[in-house]
């Protein structure tokens, strides 16, 4: 079924009766092409993309849960592209580009909302860093402005301009970046790639890989044996318990990282702002609570939920932000399994094992990667070779010195 | 989390930095194969989702590098014991090392 306006007003004249399920639920057949284990944003952006864009054909997704139960649900839903460094920033742009024209494509509404990025400096030297940032950005042709601080101000009023100790000095623009609603990305692609014939297989663990002279030939799962030539993981936080049944180690820890949401309250926030003196960044849903989040707990997890220290600490900094959301009441903080690697930027490549293709490592930045990296990955599993954009994510990076270190930390993921 | 340190008894997490693993050991950097064992050492990690050994630093108390037994999935912390020196392969096992090892 098309939606659509009419489409709207005809299942509202007729009792709303005749909408149907957005996707089948089949059984797992004993053989496919291409499987793709993981159920979330970018295992199913992947189906649709290699279905849609590169003509494969007998495609499974399998997750292990209920679909979209892990960080495509769990994140603060922002997207942009406002990268420095020559890896990450083409890849970025190219997936806010897919995100621009996402909406027609999967005819589903998303809720994506340009509603423009600031992030916020308060010194000469963060200015100069912003300045280089949004240079590197124009260069590759993504939009920036660097704002001063009247403009920021004309902007928002509201916040604490006049903090003594990190007074706002202005702050770096990119009005092409925004929100966008993150349930609905995951079930967008799944109805899209359902469509094209892809078998979307829930509360379906993966319990090893078959692998036969090198070469991968299916995978034991809790639901049997289904073999394949070409399988893909994109299972973020679980990465290294996933691929130690094929026996990789990977440059890879997990952290927890926690989000929040106040009550909604009447429009205060027109875009998305993040915190140039703390590690804060919140945006306003469309129902009015304040979504928020700050830096990861910091030490590896796998639990789905953080500590209090960790919520004061993004608390206090929200507050010397923007003094005005301490009178609002906190409805629900929850807490995703990051894949954070050792230099904070993302693994999309073929593994030691033929036919075994690996995407991970997005750190706290897979929301907004979600087209690009299904996109990329499709382009991987299908024609055996990277994409253009992707083309510096390898998985021997470590290995040769190539670290596409964003954030300058180091070999220690809790930093990125 | 709170984290029974050695000298300061039960600290609360705040107190205390985290590096990480425990478990990975720097290998010899005169040794054979030592650039991909520094790569192994730097970057690899078991990751387990379970009980993970780790270094905490108690910065805001008596500053000791500690080993913590925690499981990664419910977050329980079951040992904290202070870090030993540690023979490093490749090097020649002195007195003054013996002694520090078995003052711990």
């Amino acid at each position: 079924m098309r939606y659509s306006a009419l489409q709207i007003l005809k299942q509202g004249l007729t009792g709303n009766k005749g909408w149907k399920p957005v996707w089948r639920e089949p059984d797992p057949k004993p053989e496919y092409d291409i499987v793709i284990v993981g159920g979330g944003g970018h295992g199913l952006a992947t189906a649709y993309y290699l279905a849609q864009e590169f003509q494969q054909a007998n495609i499974a997704v399998i997750e292990k849960g209920w679909l979209g139960s892990g960080n495509i649900g769990r994140n603060t839903t922002i997207v942009r592209s406002n990268y420095l460094l020559p890896g990450n920033l083409p890849f970025y742009e190219f997936s806010l580009k897919l995100w621009e024209g996402l909406e027609q494509e999967l005819n589903y509404n998303l809720m994506m909302s340009q509603r423009g990025v600031l992030n916020l400096y308060h010194s000469d030297a963060q200015r100069d860093a912003y300045a280089r940032r949004g240079n590197a950005m124009r260069l590759e042709g993504v939009d920036a402005e660097l704002l001063d601080v009247d403009q920021v101000r004309k902007l928002y009023p509201n916040l604490n301009h006049a903090n003594a100790r990190f007074p706002i000095h202005g702050g770096l623009l990119q009005r092409r970046g925004g929100t966008a609603r993150h349930d609905a990305v995951a079930w967008g692609y799944a109805r899209a790639a359902d469509q094209k014939g892809v078998d979307i297989i829930q509360n379906c663990e993966v319990t090893g890989f078959l692998i036969e002279s090198g070469k991968i030939a299916g995978i034991e799962t809790s639901r049997g044996t289904i073999r394949a030539t070409k399988i893909g993981v994109a299972v973020a936080g679980s990465t290294s318990r996933v691929m130690e049944k094929a026996e990789l180690r990977l440059p890879i820890e997990s952290h927890v990282l926690q989000a929040f949401v106040t009550e909604g309250i009447k429009p205060a926030l027109p875009g998305v702002i993040t915190y140039g003196a703390g590690h804060f960044y919140i945006s306003q849903s469309d129902k009015g609570g304040l979504v928020f989040g700050g830096d990861l707990d910091g030490y590896n997890s796998y639990a789905q939920r953080g500590n209090l220290a960790t919520v004061e600490h993004v608390v206090e900094a929200g507050v010397s932000m923007l003094p005005m959301i301490g009178r609002a009441r906190m409805l629900r903080s929850w807490g995703g399994v990051m894949d954070m690697t050792m230099d904070g930027s993302p693994i999309i490549d073929k593994t030691p094992i033929d036919g075994l293709f690996l995407n991970c490592g997005w750190c706290y930045g897979g929301f907004k990667a979600t087209p690009a990296s299904g996109y990329c990955f499709a382009h991987l599993i299908a024609r055996n070779q990277p994409h253009e954009a992707a083309i510096a994510y390898r998985l021997d990076r470590y290995e040769t010195g190539h670290v596409i270190d964003e954030a300058g930390h180091g070999a220690q993921p809790n930093l990125h | 989390m709170r984290i029974a340190c050695p000298y300061c008894g039960d600290r609360d997490q705040g107190e205390f930095v985290y590096l990480g693993d425990a478990t990975v050991q720097r290998p010899d950097p005169a040794g054979q194969d030592a650039a991909l064992a520094f790569q192994d050492y730097v970057y690899l990690r078991e990751n387990p989702a379970g009980w993970h050994r780790e270094y905490w630093y108690h910065e805001h108390g008596c500053r000791s590098w500690l080993v913590v037994e925690r499981n990664t999935v419910t977050h329980e912390i079951r040992s904290a014991s202070l870090c030993r020196p540690v023979q490093m392969p490749g090097t020649m096992q002195t007195d003054s090392d013996t002694e520090a090892e078995a003052g711990q």
